[in-house]
């Protein structure tokens, strides 16, 4: 049992290890890297991930998945968009209601049908982009700025964007709800055996319910942070979002087979992955070397097989541990 | 724990009979939709019609044919665009003498397209290397690639669009074999091949039998780990050939463009197809099916005026009631 739990810390604290480190770094080697400009850019740009990822975070949790998210951030992002004339409110309703909706429709596949998370939210993903193309007609759709939509995505409330506020106090909540709530230890529960948490009369089936629910409408603000963000509903954003988060989710330690898992690691997974794009801003600024855009992914990519080889490596040895 | 079986058993009877009718309903639904296109679609009994949306659906199948055979052994291969990038970048560096100038403009698409598609059965094999060597899962190991590959991809070529103009090379796409579109006739051996194989050789069998339960086919001998490298490296294969199909009949290769979403629709294909996505029970005849109902779908709507957008709505739909009605790939 020890032995785990200290498996279990490695996985989730080497995160927070990796990001120290990385953040030394960039602090040591660049003049304005811990700026508040900076600090302000990244924390804004990168609180969208985060919301998509927190949510992806409790589905992984769960042992499922959910590809939909990238696209019903699109889709929240056409609908708030779209709204936005009539105010802020419902603008951010609209998106976020948006994001219900496929949340819902996921939920009620996967949980009423009995269809694998992966075909389903693969289909929901189809059907968000096309209903995101269709209400914004193939283009992208320009927001009210009378309203004051905007303030959403590009205001500043005591020198702290606004969107990683709503980020954060959704890792709060998140947080508290995991560690402090039945329906958070359920989730742990059904990713760890659901079988066996279904004869223990936990509410199985509820609990799925709701985090394919929470994923949808986290993507729909997501969507809304988008939209205000930069100005326009964009029915096309989006690709990729899907795997960018379940990258940043496994980088915090979050095993994808459920059953174990951690909200604060995921968004040190969110905030490693966004750095490394900054870094190689800073790296090519000070012009030694002249790195594409292109390199982040390859950069990416090369920085999750790390972690899941260290991952398997850490689990094996745990396995063998407890075997003997 | 084991021997606590919770799912229901389900009489061994019903298990026959379903699969065969769900395989039927696919073939069904195809004839139905060709039926419905006769009467209703102008000019849609014409060998060109045939044509556009047999070299339209030849991509999906060849990367289909591979996802099909991953799928069959309970993995899954997110990879396959990405792949697709890396051989249609890599190819016309090589034909257009980027790297080393060759003269013979057949030798250097010889080389070019063998070279290419190596790469990305090189990159597959890679796959299945993190799959085995380190058990991750296929779903994160085929991530990595799916985020680098394109990445290596836009590298390679500075993320610029590479346009030629190389009959010799656009043969692959754009090119007639006894009349035949050259990618449809490789598309067609490609799915003989496979059902071949599925059916009739060592390889195949050990493949539905890692599927169908890794852990009884490990104590029966069969070389797992071995199956499943070669099983991911075919993907990458099926997928290289797929880059270099697509470059060719575009002209041009477009890193940030290739293969971009290819996964979700070969899965989709694979899906409707009726091949169980836990493993274990493959048909590569459903993935040709399930990627030309997919396909004709889509041309059925919009050849009848309905937006790409409204195609996409139907095409969720079908992939769930497909899958729903099959009664496969449930939790």
């Amino acid at each position: 049992m020890r032995k785990s739990s200290l498996i279990s810390f490695l996985s989730s604290q080497g995160v927070l290890i990796a990001l120290a480190a990385l953040i030394l770094f960039g602090w040591l080697r660049y003049d304005h890297f811990l700026g508040l400009f900076n600090i302000s850019t990244v924390l804004r740009y990168n609180s969208m991930f985060a919301l998509v990822a927190l949510g992806m975070c409790f589905v992984i949790m769960t042992g499922g998945i959910d590809l939909s998210v990238g696209a019903t951030a699109a889709l929240g992002s056409v609908v708030s968009a779209l709204l936005s004339p009539y105010g802020i409110i419902a603008g951010t309703l609209g998106g976020v209601g948006a994001g219900l909706i496929i949340g819902l429709l996921n939920a009620l596949i996967i949980v009423r049908l009995r269809i694998l998370p992966f075909i389903t939210t693969l289909a929901t993903m189809l059907a968000a982009n096309g209903g995101a193309l269709l209400l914004a007609q193939d283009q992208s759709v320009s927001v009210s700025y009378e309203s004051g939509f905007t303030d959403i995505g590009q205001g500043d409330i005591a020198n702290l964007p606004v969107p990683a506020l709503i980020a954060g106090a959704a890792y709060i909540i998140g947080s508290v709800v995991l560690n402090f709530t039945g329906a958070g230890r359920t989730v742990l529960a059904i990713g760890g055996n659901e079988d066996a948490s279904r004869l223990m009369g936990l509410p199985v089936d509820r609990v799925k319910f709701l985090t394919y629910v929470v994923s949808g409408c986290l993507s729909g603000m997501a969507g809304v942070i988008l939209a205000s963000q930069f100005g326009a509903g964009q029915p096309i954003e989006g690709v990729g979002w899907e795997l960018f988060a379940i990258a940043s989710v496994v980088v915090g330690g979050t095993l994808l087979t459920g059953g174990l898992g951690s909200v604060g690691s995921t968004l040190a997974g969110v905030m490693l992955l966004g750095l490394i794009f900054n870094i190689l801003n800073f790296e090519n600024g000070r012009g030694f070397i002249s790195l594409s855009a292109y390199w982040q992914s390859v950069i990416r990519g090369a920085f999750l097989l790390i972690v899941v080889i260290l991952q398997s490596r850490l689990t094996d040895r745990a396995d063998r541990e407890e075997a003997t | 724990m084991t021997q606590l079986d919770l799912a229901p058993a389900s009489p061994a009877r019903k298990r026959d009979w379903r699969p065969r009718i769900a395989r039927h309903a696919t073939l069904a639904a195809l004839i139905a939709l060709v039926a419905f296109n006769f009467a209703f679609t102008n000019h849609f009994a014409s060998l060109q019609t045939l044509y556009v949306n047999l070299t339209q659906v030849a991509t999906i199948v060849i990367v289909g044919v591979g996802m099909t055979l991953v799928i069959a052994t309970g993995g899954i291969d997110l990879s396959v665009g990405s792949l697709m990038a890396i051989s249609g970048a890599l190819a016309p560096i090589i034909f257009l003498g980027k790297i080393a100038p060759i003269g013979e403009i057949h030798l250097a698409v010889g080389v070019a397209m063998i070279v290419a598609v190596l790469v990305a059965g090189a990159f597959g094999w890679f796959n299945g290397w993190l799959i085995t060597r380190f058990r991750i899962q296929p779903i994160i190991a085929t991530l990595v690639l799916f985020i680098a590959g394109r990445g290596i991809a836009q590298v390679s070529t500075n993320g610029n669009l590479q346009p030629f103009k190389v009959p010799a090379f656009q043969w692959i796409g754009l090119g007639r074999w006894l009349g035949a579109p050259v990618q449809v006739v490789i598309m067609l051996v490609l799915v003989v091949a496979a059902m071949w194989a599925l059916k009739s050789s060592l390889f195949g069998r050990q493949i539905l039998a890692i599927g169908g339960n890794e852990r009884a086919a490990r104590l029966s001998g069969v070389p797992v780990a071995s199956v499943k490298r070669w099983v991911y490296c075919i993907s990458g294969l099926c997928s290289g050939i797929a880059g270099l199909v697509v470059i060719a009949i575009n002209s041009s290769s477009d890193a940030n463009l290739v293969g971009m979403g290819m996964e979700l629709d070969a899965i989709a294909a694979v899906a409707v197809g009726g091949t169980l996505l836990s493993g274990g029970r493959a048909t590569i005849w459903g993935t040709l099916l399930g990627a030309l109902i997919i396909q004709l779908v889509r041309y059925t709507l919009l050849a009848n005026g309905v937006p790409d957008d409204v195609a996409k709505l139907v095409k969720a739909g079908l992939i769930v009631a497909a899958v729903w009605l099959q009664g496969r790939g449930r939790t």
